[in-house]
């Protein structure tokens, strides 16, 4: 078993109250996981179940009402340089070239400019974005956006990175292949993943386990392993017969047939 | 393709502007005289144009503008540097903006240009009251604008460079500051034109330079033509201006989608 990389320890996070009076909202509710080295682990669940709220506690942005979170047995209790995250929103800078965006983070952390450049430069040729780096992100495609976004997230090369819903707001079709170029990424970099996602199939398709969440109070009430090959090739991980099966098993988790009917 | 089709257009566009000046010239030196108006009610062109070179001669016209142009151009700097850090601040501190709002709005509802007087009871007639009232005159577009701007801000892009563990300082150098420069050159093109309004109001209130005094000048002689003179270089100064802010604005905001298509 390889070391573990992130870790919540009995979480919890509750919101004051909008209103005076009211009871103050509990958004999750004693989650406990850990992600290994290496590892991909999706969360899946309703909405406003809390995904995000974990997500963010993770990055240090926002603390655990109770509990702790650890990355590298390290207690997150601000933010650090062993985690980046990554939304559904692109958040290119619109001043920078994708080079630059690219190095917002390196330049943030005070790395010296060669250096910044030769990392960001590396990623856009992953990313395969090598003839739009002096490009201004305006001039790019929602899928090229988010793919830059991505090269952001790994430029600083964090230990673990965090995706909320990244994919969600592009079309179908590049979605497949920007999930592609994530599966490889991860893959060729050993990284470590927490993926946030509603899209059951992409759970699925990207990672090597997948928590499902409750309603809010959200907290994990099923952890599936997914024992399908092929992680570093969502492309044709989806195309398994043992998918199926997989999507009906979350599906019945998550009550979705009733909430239809 | 689009810029070869543009081109035949552009060049028609601007024989008609020329074409229009040539017309407006003339309607200005000869409709007058035809319906009856008087000389000094609406000086003809050509009498104006001979008045602007009598003044260069006589009235110490060059010394004048500078004297003019350099206090606008005082006043429009000393009130955008306060407008945009007081946006900022504001921007920046909710504590800060609930506290002192109130005060502004009631600065902002003040007629600015009322303040003359009082600024010229307190620096007598000297540059000062002229500058003051352009830099409170200045003050209120760029501050606004600012502050709109830093509130604009998508607070997931702040997020994001605090989860690259920024500084406050970086969050500010690197996202506040330059997300601000649109609605602040926004603020600035209107400041602007303001600048030549708070010195001209200045200097028709109290002192013997620039060309606000030769238009209480010109009024006082009955001279129109003098009038006239000091209103069209009192433009000129805030086309220039005005020009300057809009060739760095090019610069500084060459990112954006319409003028980077404008470019490419």
């Amino acid at each position: 078993m390889s070391a573990i990389r992130l870790e919540f320890r009995a979480v919890t996070k509750r919101f004051p109250a909008q209103r005076r009076g009211d009871a103050p909202v509990t958004a999750v509710q004693n989650v406990s996981f850990t992600v290994a080295d290496g590892e991909v682990v999706s969360i899946i669940g309703p909405s406003g179940c809390g995904k995000s709220t974990l997500l963010n506690m993770g990055s240090g942005l926002d603390p655990a009402t109770s509990g702790e979170v650890f990355v590298d047995g390290e207690r997150v209790t601000r933010p650090n340089e062993h985690v980046a995250f990554m939304l559904q929103k692109d958040l290119l800078l619109p001043w920078r070239t994708i080079r630059q965006n690219v190095e917002f983070g390196l330049e943030i952390q005070g790395r010296p400019t060669a250096d910044r450049h030769r990392i960001a430069e590396e990623l856009l040729v992953k990313c395969r974005l090598q003839d739009f780096i002096h490009h201004y992100p305006h001039q790019l495609s929602g899928g090229m956006r988010q793919r830059a976004a991505l090269a952001r997230t790994l430029a600083v090369d964090p230990a673990v990175l965090l995706m909320d819903e990244p994919f969600s707001a592009l079309d179908a079709q590049t979605k497949m292949v920007l999930q592609q170029d994530l599966g490889r990424t991860l893959a060729d970099t050993g990284k470590t993943a927490l993926f946030i996602t509603h899209d059951l199939a992409e759970a699925i398709a990207l990672s090597d386990r997948v928590l499902v969440m409750s309603q809010r109070p959200g907290t994990i009430i099923e952890e599936i392993k997914v024992d399908i090959p092929d992680r570093d090739n969502p492309m044709e991980r989806r195309k398994s017969p043992k998918v199926g099966p997989y999507v009906s098993a979350l599906m019945e988790l998550l009550h979705i047939d009733q909430a239809a009917a | 393709m689009n810029a070869m089709m543009a081109q035949p257009s552009t060049q028609r566009m601007m024989i008609g502007s020329v074409l229009l000046l040539i017309v407006f010239l003339a309607a200005w030196q000869w409709l007058p005289g035809l319906f009856g108006i008087p000389a000094f009610i609406i000086p003809p062109a050509s009498t104006v144009w001979d008045e602007f070179l009598h003044m260069l001669a006589n009235d110490r016209l060059v010394y004048h503008t500078v004297i003019t142009a350099l206090q606008v151009l005082a006043g429009f700097v000393l009130g955008v540097i306060l407008g945009m850090v007081v946006g900022f601040v504001l921007g920046m501190s909710q504590a800060a903006e609930f506290m002192l709002s109130p005060y502004i709005l009631a600065l902002q509802i003040a007629p600015k240009v009322a303040f003359a007087p009082l600024f010229v009871i307190w620096f007598g007639y000297t540059v000062y009251p002229k500058i003051l009232v352009a830099v409170l005159i200045v003050f209120f577009p760029v501050m606004i604008n600012v502050l709109g701007a830093v509130r604009a801000i998508d607070p997931d892009i702040v997020r994001l460079a605090r989860s690259f563990t920024a500084s406050r300082f970086q969050v500010f150098w690197k996202v506040e500051f330059p997300a601000a420069m649109p609605p602040f050159f926004a603020g600035l093109r209107i400041a602007a034109t303001l600048a030549v309004i708070g010195v001209v109001v200045g200097e028709l209130v109290g002192g013997n330079t620039g060309l606000g005094y030769l238009l209480t000048f010109g009024e006082g002689a009955g001279n129109t033509a003098m009038v006239f003179v000091a209103i069209i270089l009192l433009t000129l100064i805030g086309i220039v201006l005005y020009a300057v802010i809009v060739a760095i604005e090019n610069r500084v905001l060459h990112y954006l989608p319409a003028r980077a298509r404008k470019i490419t």
